[in-house]
């Protein structure tokens, strides 16, 4: 956390004394999933493997033994190479994934922008789907009703809320998309690459909601390969290599350790887009 | 720290490892009815996407039927000569237009978790409302069909022809048109809820196999037409094979279809063995297709 005043990080260590303000506690994580070899696993397959012996699934271990508390307030960087367990990390705070070890205590109501946020049909219209992410998220029809005009306002696609998804260009569709989980009034934002889209304007404006969201005491959760992003925009970090919790600190510590750790230099392109 | 208010307001969430695969029932439930909302407004929405091209819109709902119906029509009564009679006629109908119902239900169920893509993977949401989703929507096409049956049905009874057939010795007359409104029609509504509930476990059933198997959407075809071949649909159940009758046993729609057709088109009540059979194909695929589903269904979101 930084102190407004001075800008000097305080250590963190003090926050996680006053329990009350602890907003996600992960303990002990494991993450082990099984997953299938191809994408789209299908009968043939599973026939073909069978004759040759094998088996058909693979364990992968995302995330192993990880542990952290995150106060209320927070804003998390989250780094790592791809594969690191980002995703999976994200996945079981929402509770989408469960833990296959441990347990995660979340204060409050999560708001997911995984990296694909809504529009999960696209053969209905904008506004459809943000009806049904936010049904499905646990928003009462009336709660949608109040944010709808807000949500389309921020969006600001224009007559294209009303036309189906699939002739929204990747840009409008991530900005629907951001503004729905902004409009929930989560306590817990999971953001996971989702300002890598959307033009200039609608970044500087995703930014400032996001500041506001902060500033009223919600906790967030960012995950950027633009490493810049992640040291303007969090309070702390956190950085994963191969699903194991190597460091957490003030973000500039963390993101050196981590360019260094990865040999590469902090050259604009890596700290735009790593 | 920033606006300290206190924590009360605010529901904890605990997440913990899984027994046996299962999640805590009881919130599970709870948690499924509290979004009901989502599946309802799921089904509204594709049904408003599925005809939004095309010149008829929403009518296609009464038309499909209507037009299915007038098919069979030219085929029994007018290629056929209507030999067969139309208590046949009717029987087929009723019998088609509720296998239709639970063919739909299967192939869209089947389709429900996989193409729920983006919202799987990123929404903590109980997933069952996905093919449950797909249930609403079956049998919101499947009602305008039985306004079709209906229509037929006050056809039959009032415009209809009725060949009396007498008993050459005692003279005693029958009614060779067996279409008529009897009390007993009004079984067909519990009949039809047992076909629902049949209908939700299949739905769940193959929303997960499909997910382990793409191929079941391909294959699902072929099945299901061997299926109604397999069933007294296009054929009386007392006309089957000996050997076939063995095996009906092993045939939900036997007694499923059988008390349906019973009931609405022949008006006679079905023995209580067919009851009880139906009652127990049906919350048995229930009960196993809805737990199959809730055991794997957190594993869905590293599938898809």
């Amino acid at each position: 956390m930084i102190d407004e005043e001075t800008g000097a990080t305080i250590p963190q260590i003090a926050d996680r004394e006053i329990s009350d303000e602890i907003a996600i506690s992960v303990q002990e994580l494991d993450v082990t999933y099984r997953t299938t070899f191809e994408k789209r696993p299908t009968l043939k397959q599973a026939v073909v493997r069978l004759g040759r012996g094998k088996r058909s699934v693979k364990t992968v271990e995302a995330l192993k033994n990880v542990s952290f508390d995150v106060s209320r307030g927070t804003v998390l960087g989250i780094v790592g190479h791809n594969g690191a367990g980002k995703s999976t990390l994200m996945r079981a705070i929402a509770g989408i994934v469960p833990p296959t070890q441990g347990r995660i205590e979340v204060v409050g109501r999560t708001s997911t922008l995984l990296s694909l946020g809504v529009g999960f049909n696209r053969s209905l219209t904008g506004r459809e789907n943000v009806i049904l992410g936010g049904l499905a998220a646990g928003l009462t029809k009336d709660e949608l009703e109040d944010r709808y005009e807000q949500i389309a306002e921020f969006a600001d696609i224009g007559d294209f809320i009303d036309l189906p998804m699939s002739s929204y260009s990747s840009g409008m569709g991530a900005r629907l998309a951001f503004s729905v989980a902004v409009h929930l009034d989560p306590d817990i934002l999971l953001i996971d690459e989702a300002l890598s889209t959307g033009d200039a304007v609608f970044k500087e404006k995703a930014t400032q909601r996001m500041q506001e969201l902060v500033n009223n005491s919600s906790t967030m959760l960012l995950i950027s390969h633009a490493l810049r992003t992640i040291i303007n925009m969090s309070t702390e970090c956190i950085w994963l290599d191969h699903g194991k919790l190597m460091m957490r600190g003030n973000p500039e510590e963390v993101v050196d350790a981590y360019t260094e750790f990865v040999h590469v230099k902090k050259t604009s392109a890596t700290m735009n887009d790593m | 720290m920033k606006n300290p208010t206190g924590t009360q307001d605010r529901p904890v969430q605990v997440f913990l490892p899984h027994r046996a695969g299962l999640p805590r029932l009881n919130k599970y439930f709870a948690n499924l009815w509290s979004r009901r909302h989502f599946a309802a407004e799921l089904s509204r929405a594709e049904m408003r996407a599925a005809h939004t091209n095309t010149f008829f819109g929403q009518f296609w709902l009464v038309i499909s039927p209507a037009l299915n119906a007038g098919v069979y029509f030219l085929l029994v009564n007018v290629i056929r000569g209507g030999s067969a009679g139309p208590d046949f006629f009717m029987h087929l109908l009723a019998g088609l237009f509720a296998f239709n119902f639970i063919q739909t239900v299967m192939t869209n169920g089947a389709t429900s978790v996989t193409k729920g893509g983006n919202l799987v993977l990123n929404t903590a949401f109980p997933l069952l409302l996905l093919p449950f989703s797909a249930l609403r929507t079956a049998f919101l096409r499947f009602i305008p069909s039985l306004v079709i049956l209906l229509a037929f049905f006050i056809y039959f009874d009032y415009f209809g022809s009725h060949p009396q057939e007498c008993h050459p010795v005692t003279g005693i007359c029958k009614d060779l048109n067996t279409i008529h409104f009897s009390p007993t029609m009004f079984l067909a509504i519990p009949a039809l809820m047992l076909i629902f509930i049949f209908a939700a476990g299949l739905a769940a059933l193959m929303a997960s196999v499909q997910v382990y198997f793409r191929d079941t959407t391909q294959l699902l075809p072929y099945a299901t037409r061997i299926w109604l071949y397999l069933s007294p649909v296009l054929y009386y159940a007392d006309q089957m094979k000996p050997w076939m009758l063995k095996f009906e046993v092993f045939n939900p729609l036997y007694p499923l279809l059988g008390i349906f057709s019973e009931t609405l088109v022949e008006g006679r009540i079905p023995p209580l063995t067919w009851w009880l059979g139906s009652a127990a194909w049906a919350f048995g695929t229930l009960i196993i297709g809805v737990f199959f589903f809730i055991s794997r269904e957190r594993e869905f979101a590293v599938r898809i």
